[in-house]
């Protein structure tokens, strides 16, 4: 073939030479491209493949008293949580963990609706885990592909429930929660503050999570756990020191006569908190390392609502101790004296065009001045200082006064109190000529109608009333505002009210809780309630001279304020005499038929109690406990003209 | 005539190959996780001694033997190749495919590395036994036959990548033959016409730019109007061939102009193995270490996508010394070809270097996404057993063809 002579042959072969290293040069270009250009890129995407970040719980912050004993603290922990490249094999892991711990079948649906939707990220499986749990599947690691047992921090509340609604509870954050972005820097999984002091605290007591890496392979298996070189450390949470008296918080709680619902609050003249408790209470231990789902049904449908903080978020009728707020506006405006005497002598009710409003004694009072009617607890004289005041003058001074303002306590969702502005808001809600002026004034005067208040709330006015006219803000950490409201009285008006406050305690209507060692100066006050047995009032504050301490609680359905007030003055005198005085006294049991001192408010239509009432009184509470809440417990607007 | 000798720079190449790709299959039986990698690396010593063996056979036997036995190793690759349509089995990458020829269960091999060869040989023959190079279409008729049957064979089991081997295959040795390039550029353009088809203005503007060619260089009219008439075809069958692509096959060409159209299935084998190149940087990973690989993130790592191991664990330093061996290889196969002893030998080398380039080309090629992936082994280095020993028997060609040439006077070098 001539094709192949030596000249053509060797230009050939030029030709052929030239192809080959110019096409290696361009493979080897590629490559240098690729490995060293555009190096960052793939590594970057190559550890993507196979690093998997887990996130580090932070330890979040203690809680502590007043005297640094341990309200929420943290002890070590362990959750199991499995890294799955599928639902399958998720599914599969799980039936083999059941096989040595037990799984609760039902829980499985909502840890594959939570894998689904963070894929990367390993599913929880025991949040809080038993050691003896950890042991087991230790054991069997071997058999159960992708099990992540990480030793994480997790929250208990050593007072249980005597702190459950003062500190709340810790969870995981919701989808809810994230969409609505409500805890800045909080990721899926994150554990945030759900209520109480854990909720209002959140940020400082949160932290910031560490981060580790786990490797994976290409079907989404863990390979080994802490690769990918030194994991972050979290940053743990900062404590926060409380003004709260844990012991005190604990012998509330101890007090406290089981089954009934309430509240009590205890606080300084400044506005310190000591003690805050709620009843019924509930455990925020069940919530560490997330509830069960019958726990948290439990919670959510029991009648009594333990998760409600009766405290701050229900309001009742302020009733009886609202005469003092009533008895203030006057002596302010100068319309009474500590000694003026009504016109009209209580002689069991007071004629208002064609009605009768009744004092609760039927018996009447008779003619009485201020601190009189106040220890009596009087209503006939207080119907006609509201008449005095006017409306106008009430709603007005309600206002300065705070009680159309929330506390401001530093503590998550506190409920508003209810306080119209102005009488347009009667106009607005009844129509300008289907309701009474002068019958809404009474039933203010003695604390009933459109002006329910929070327990917090009612605690404020009485701090003013025990240090010297000023109300601070009540706080558990730090004010939220520095704002001190003045009352404006006059010094002998504050020490006329204190007095008649003590005449309450030493022969009006909580003589039955006087005790001799420690002057005790507070007001009864009895909720009138249509859904059931009315609700008890009593707030105090010692010692009476020089208030320390001022103590109020409600109880519902506790019919009158004096079956209250002996475990408020025993309060008082457990913090201000010492443990030892209390241990021995005997207190009354509440619904005593035989306790005969009310001060009830009367109802603005005559009726005569009849024993068919009164049973089906009785019947009522329990059908109102299945269907209506306390914060229902507002009375029937007054009765049109 | 003198005892006979060994190219001693063949030999170091090829046994630098050798080793280095049985290191990298060694890596790549080294994961995390459980793979089909695992135990290949010993299985492959095997291969490499029946691969030894074969190319010491074959380094005595004549060229003049080889040259008439062509038609008759044609004959029988080409009965295997039709063999293996009826009764062929799927394996590896190409499960879908019937390209394995089993007999008891076992199998045996792919008749298509055989027919390569054979391809090679006898277009060999044929060409070597004309006077002058193919002139025109006309000539190129009986050489197209000889790639056309395997290849169509071959495409039809489907195996595109081991088809456009014979592409290669047949390029090569008609360029070596010292065809026209004109020529040869009228055989490709209907190809191009195909590619360009799929915009209306590329191919347009293709059709005048070839249709002035073609009044420029004035081929004969015949062939001239045969080409343009192709060219049209093509263009009007573009998009019914596409159509009737596998949709394997166009995920495979789309993904190879954007891989992240579908990262998690067609473009995952582009993707993961331009990953593991690019974490390698300058040096690697270091050797068994690559996270890549050992985690299984790297498809087929012991197969079609061997190289990127060297990539990832070994670095660019790598890279560029395992492509240095094989263009050494090629330029040695190039001198041996320049200086055989007759023309029959000189085209078979030509061929085997296309044969063998072709492999390593869209091998590599493929990892770096330069060209489209085809299920194609790389010479050396992946794992199996025909490849293998089919490629130990071309470096014995080489030896006997080097050995030839010494022995009639050429100096080594």
């Amino acid at each position: 073939m001539n094709g192949f002579d030596s000249y053509r042959i060797r230009e050939r072969a030029d030709v052929a030479r030239l192809v080959l290293v110019a096409a290696f040069v361009l493979l080897a270009g590629t490559f240098f491209r690729t490995q060293i250009i555009q190096h960052e890129k793939f590594q970057l995407r190559a550890e993507t493949n196979r690093l998997r970040p887990i996130a580090l719980t932070p330890p979040r912050g203690t809680i502590l008293d007043r005297n640094g004993s341990i309200i929420a603290e943290n002890v070590p922990g362990y959750s199991v949580k499995v890294l799955a490249p599928s639902v399958d094999s998720l599914l599969a892991v799980i039936g083999r963990i059941g096989r040595f711990v037990p799984v609760d079948t039902a829980e499985v649906e909502d840890i594959v609706r939570r894998f689904r939707q963070a894929r990367y990220q390993p599913a929880v499986i025991f949040g809080d885990a038993s050691f003896e749990t950890v042991a087991r599947l230790e054991e069997h690691r071997a058999v159960l592909p992708g099990l992540l047992i990480q030793s994480e921090p997790k929250r208990l509340y050593p007072a249980g429930k005597a702190v459950a609604h003062l500190v709340g509870y810790v969870a995981e954050v919701t989808e809810n929660d994230l969409t609505a972005k409500r805890f800045p820097g909080a990721d899926l999984g994150t554990i945030v503050g759900k209520a109480g002091l854990e909720l209002e605290y959140d940020d400082t007591l949160r932290g910031l999570p560490g981060v580790r890496y786990m490797e994976v392979n290409a079907r989404g298996r863990l390979v080994r756990e802490d690769a990918g070189g030194a994991a972050l450390q979290p940053t743990p949470g900062r404590p926060i020191l409380t003004t709260i008296d844990l012991d005190l918080q604990r012998f509330i709680d101890s007090i406290w006569p089981p089954g009934f619902r309430g509240a009590m609050v205890a606080m300084t003249p400044g506005g310190q908190i000591r003690a805050l408790y709620s009843s019924p209470s509930y455990d925020p231990n069940v919530f560490v390392g997330g509830i069960s789902r019958a726990n948290w049904r439990g919670l959510n449908e029991d009648v009594a609502r333990p998760l409600l903080n009766r405290a701050i978020q229900t309001r009742y009728p302020p009733a009886s101790p609202f005469k003092l707020a009533i008895g203030a506006m006057a002596l302010k405006r100068g319309l009474i004296g500590l000694d003026t005497h009504m016109p009209t002598p209580c002689r069991g009710g007071l004629r208002l065009g064609n009605r009768v409003f009744r004092c609760w004694k039927k018996e009447g009072h008779g003619s009485l001045d201020l601190i009189g009617a106040v220890a009596k607890s009087c209503d006939v004289y207080f119907y006609q200082v509201g008449l005095r005041l006017g409306l106008k003058a009430i709603l007005e001074d309600g206002v300065l006064m705070g009680f159309r303002e929330p506390s401001g306590i530093d503590l998550g969702n506190e409920k508003d109190p209810i306080w119209p502005a102005s009488t347009a808001y009667f106009d607005k809600l009844y129509g300008p000529r289907h309701w009474s002026p002068p019958a809404t004034t009474l039933n203010f005067s003695i604390g009933q109608g459109e002006i329910t208040q929070t327990l917090i709330n009612m605690m404020k006015f009485y701090e003013g009333l025990a240090s010297e006219g000023q109300v601070s803000t009540p706080y558990i950490v730090r004010p939220a505002s520095s704002k001190i409201v003045d009352l404006g009285l006059t010094q002998a008006q504050l020490a006329g009210l204190r007095h008649s406050l003590i005449a309450v305690v030493e022969q009006g209507t909580a003589a039955a809780s006087r005790r001799k060692d420690l002057a005790v100066a507070g007001k009864t006050g009895t909720a009138q309630n249509s859904h059931g047995k009315d609700h008890g009032w009593f707030i105090g504050f010692a010692p009476a001279d020089k208030p320390e301490l001022i103590v109020g609680a409600i109880m519902e359905f506790a019919e009158h304020g004096s079956g209250v007030a002996p475990y408020v003055v025993r309060t008082l005198r457990r913090q201000l005499l010492g443990p030892d005085t209390v241990g021995t006294i005997k207190i009354k049991p509440l619904l005593d038929e035989t306790v005969v001192t009310r001060d009830t408010a009367p109802r603005p239509v005559e009726l005569n109690p009849d024993s068919a009432a009164a049973r089906a009184r009785e019947d009522s509470i329990r059908r109102s406990a299945a269907a209506v809440g306390p914060d229902d417990a507002v009375p029937p607007p007054p009765e049109p003209r | 005539m003198r005892a006979p000798s060994v190219d001693r720079q063949l030999l170091m190449v090829s046994a630098g190959l050798i080793l280095f790709g049985l290191l990298t299959l060694y890596s790549a039986g080294q994961t995390d996780v459980p793979t089909r990698a695992a135990g290949v690396w010993h299985r492959q010593f095997i291969w490499v001694g029946v691969g030894i063996i074969a190319a010491g056979v074959v380094f005595h036997v004549s060229p003049r033997l080889l040259e008439w036995l062509a038609p008759v190793l044609y004959g029988i690759s080409l009965f295997l190749l039709v063999l293996v349509l009826l009764v062929g089995t799927g394996a590896g990458t190409a499960s879908g495919s019937n390209s394995w020829l089993s007999v008891g269960g076992h199998q045996i091999g792919q008749p298509s590395e055989l027919a390569k060869v054979a391809t090679v040989l006898m277009l060999a023959r044929y060409l070597s036994g004309r006077r002058e190079p193919p002139r025109s279409l006309r000539d190129l008729l009986v050489p197209g036959l000889i790639m056309g049957i395997p290849f169509l064979l071959v495409l039809k089991q489907p195996d595109l990548g081991s088809a456009i081997v014979f592409i290669g295959i047949a390029f090569a040795m008609l360029f070596w033959s010292g065809i026209r390039p004109r020529l040869l550029f009228l055989v490709v353009s209907p190809g191009l016409s195909l590619l360009l088809a799929f915009n209306d203005w590329t191919w347009g503007a293709w059709m005048v730019l070839f249709t002035a060619l073609l009044l420029y260089w004035r081929p004969y009219v015949s062939d001239a109007l045969i080409v343009w008439f192709l060219n049209v075809a093509m263009g009007a069958i573009a998009l019914p061939l596409w159509k009737r692509l596998a949709p394997y096959q166009q995920n495979r060409l789309l993904t190879f102009l954007n891989p992240e159209v579908d990262p998690r299935a067609a473009g995952y084998h582009a993707i993961q193995s331009r990953v593991a190149i690019g974490s390698g940087s300058w040096f690697g990973t270091g050797y068994t270490e690559g996270p890549q690989k050992r985690l299984a993130f790297l498809p087929e790592q012991h197969t079609d996508f061997v190289f990127p191991i060297v990539g990832e664990e070994l670095g660019f330093v790598g890279v560029v010394v395992a492509l240095a061996l094989f263009l050494a290889l090629f330029l040695i196969l190039l001198r041996i070809s320049r200086r055989a002893t007759d023309s029959f030998s000189s085209l078979m080398i030509f061929g085997i270097l296309g044969l063998l380039f072709t492999h390593v080309y869209e091998n590599v090629g493929m990892t770096v996404n330069l060209m489209p992936i085809t299920g194609i082994p790389l010479p050396f280095f992946s794992y199996g057993g025909s490849f293998f020993v089919i490629c130990c028997l071309c470096l014995g060609l080489a030896f006997r063809v080097a050995n030839d040439s010494r022995q009639s006077g050429y100096p080594d070098n």
